[in-house]
């Protein structure tokens, strides 16, 4: 393009150099993240229950930022398969209590260094999803769980992957967005039972 | 023939549609009479008093544009300085001057840098102070020097990141457009779209809180919410975010410092 | 914190005074609860006297419901530069402080 030109010399090379398509991720190799990670570690210091080993990088972030959230079949589905087997499963009825559920899913607080270290609190849930329709104040980042359970029913399988998707969304998809509540330690057992009840009890206000 | 009017258009175009936005509306009417000046006259008198075991003021503080020159200082950071060798945004350099001019300790000046309603911080009121003095003009940080474009691209690479107890990068909320976290709105940072009318408003007056916020607590907040551990006030990454929104911001003039809810 | 820095501009009109005042108060509404669970005892501005050159323009009475930090704009019938404009507030506590300018 022709006019692009004097603009180019104008801003610097480096700039053209830039990808043409404004708030395209940028390409990363693992001497980057190598980079950035020692930058993380120069940069930041631990505050209460945040320490330093957060800035490591697991082998899902790892592949995850070294694919733009978008890695190979070969490389998603052995990794999606070594997260699903480390979730411990309960054994028996995994439909908690919803009306505990409501108030671990209305819950914001939970892993900062500003709660109190130990104390778990909440899955932040409403942060992202659509669950009680009653409930107007929800985030639009993950999809609505409005009816979750009316569509769905309340098997055994249902339960365990509800309880699992909970527990580690990465075992199902290895780059979603949504947090490892049970692996991160956010959220213990009868917290994600709870959280299930939620989600598959007929009578929960999600299922009304 | 016709392709070129059509561009020219669009592009005289894009700005107006930012100001007349609902979202600019709100600001225009918020601001009418926000507590904000308070701030900035706060601010004021915290450039001209003496403080410290120098028994200056700020008053001789190069922003940028020379020392004691705040007129378009904010729209210019981040940037390059010299005496430094560093890119620095507002709050690291305002830094600079409290511990060179001022001879205050680091320790000392960065004991509060994030103030509360009931008693805000140094930094929130000179942030005030300093931003005004930008406002009308566009914002243009530094791109020019090796150095600010090695944070620009640090930036850039930062923004999508991902890391932490709940594997967020700042795009896991701010990357897809018309997303919320609970009720508020995310914008796209990495899209001129959204970065413009956002950085054109920072640092501004939070009504829910009755504080005024700036870039630096924005980053430091950002990265507690997403479950990492705590950015040093003034850190090379803090001001490499910083850099880079402000650069996808470029151009938008300033309309800061502002309000929100 | 009951009285903290006041800020006033005062700017002459055809025929008016345009006043803003920046207020400094926390302007508790007695419903808040604090960190550790216990509330926040009521402290608010009561009222609002405003005088040109003396004599009482503006008597306000202000009410919980008002959010900290107010900011009171109003505008007066009269006034030439130099004029001078007082605003002083009481509130709840028997505390009061009051600021004075001249018309711009």
């Amino acid at each position: 393009m022709r006019h692009s030109l004097p603009l180019c010399f104008a801003a610097m090379l480096a700039a053209c150099a830039a990808p043409a398509t404004i708030g395209e991720r940028p390409e990363v190799t693992t001497g980057d993240l190598d980079r950035i990670t020692a930058v993380l570690k120069r940069d930041f210091h631990e505050r209460g229950q945040a320490k330093m080993d957060r800035i490591e990088l697991d082998a899902v972030q790892r592949l995850c930022n070294l694919h733009s959230d978008n890695p190979p079949e070969a490389l998603a589905k052995p990794l999606e398969q070594a997260q699903f087997k480390a979730i411990p499963f309960p054994e028996g009825n995994l439909i908690g209590d919803w009306k505990r559920g409501e108030r671990v899913a209305q819950s914001g607080r939970g892993s900062m260094w500003s709660d109190k270290p130990g104390v778990q609190d909440g899955g932040s849930c409403y942060n992202c999803h659509q669950l009680s329709p009653r409930e107007p104040a929800h985030g639009t980042l993950g999809p609505s769980l409005a009816g979750f359970g009316k569509l769905r029913g309340t098997s055994a399988e249902m339960q365990k992957y509800a309880y699992g998707r909970i527990y580690n969304s990465k075992a199902y998809n290895v780059c979603s967005q949504m947090p490892r509540l049970g692996h991160a330690g956010t959220l213990n057992e009868q917290q994600i039972k709870d959280l299930v009840g939620l989600l598959l009890d007929p009578a929960s206000p999600v299922n009304q | 023939m016709t392709f070129k009017l059509g561009l020219v258009l669009a592009l005289a175009a894009a700005p107006a549609l930012a100001q007349q936005s609902p979202y600019a509306e709100y600001q225009r009417m918020a601001l009418e009479n926000a507590p904000v000046e308070l701030f900035e006259l706060g601010g004021e008198e915290l450039w001209k008093k003496r403080q410290g075991p120098k028994n200056a003021s700020l008053e001789r503080c190069d922003l940028g544009q020379g020392p004691g020159v705040l007129k378009g200082a904010y729209a210019g950071l981040p940037r390059h300085f010299a005496d430094t060798d560093r890119v620095m945004d507002l709050e690291a350099r305002l830094l600079h001057c409290m511990t060179t001019l001022q001879g205050r300790s680091r320790q000392e000046a960065t004991k509060r840098v994030f103030g509360n309603a009931d008693r805000p911080s140094e930094m929130e009121y000179l942030s005030a102070y300093v931003a005004r003095q930008s406002n009308g003009m566009k914002i243009a940080p530094g791109r020019t020097h090796p150095k600010e474009q090695e944070a620009y691209d640090l930036g850039r690479k930062l923004f999508f990141h991902r890391a932490g107890a709940w594997d967020f990068s700042c795009a896991s909320c701010h990357g897809e457009e018309g997303k919320r976290i609970r009720m508020s709105d995310l914008p796209v940072l990495s899209n001129p779209q959204f970065a413009r009318p956002l950085m054109a408003t920072w640092p501004a007056y939070r009504v829910s809180t009755s504080s005024f916020v700036t870039l630096q607590w924005r980053m430091n907040d950002c990265y507690r919410q997403m479950r990492m551990p705590e950015p040093t006030f003034g850190s090379d990454t803090t001001i490499a975010l910083i850099a880079y929104m402000m650069a996808t911001a470029a151009g938008e003039p300033y309309r800061g410092p502002a309000i929100k809810r | 914190m009951a009285a903290g820095p006041m800020r006033m501009r005062a700017t002459q009109g055809a025929g008016f005074t345009d006043v803003r005042v920046l207020m400094t108060h926390p302007m508790e509404t007695g419903q808040r609860k604090d960190a550790d669970g216990k509330i926040v005892p009521l402290h608010f501005i009561q009222n609002v006297t405003v005088k040109l050159n003396g004599k009482v323009v503006v008597e306000a009475e202000t009410s919980q419901a008002v959010s900290r930090n107010p900011v009171f704009s109003f505008r007066i019938k009269g006034g030439a530069k130099g004029d001078k404009i007082e605003v002083s507030w009481l509130d709840n506590k028997g505390e009061s402080t009051s600021i004075e300018s001249a018309v711009a």
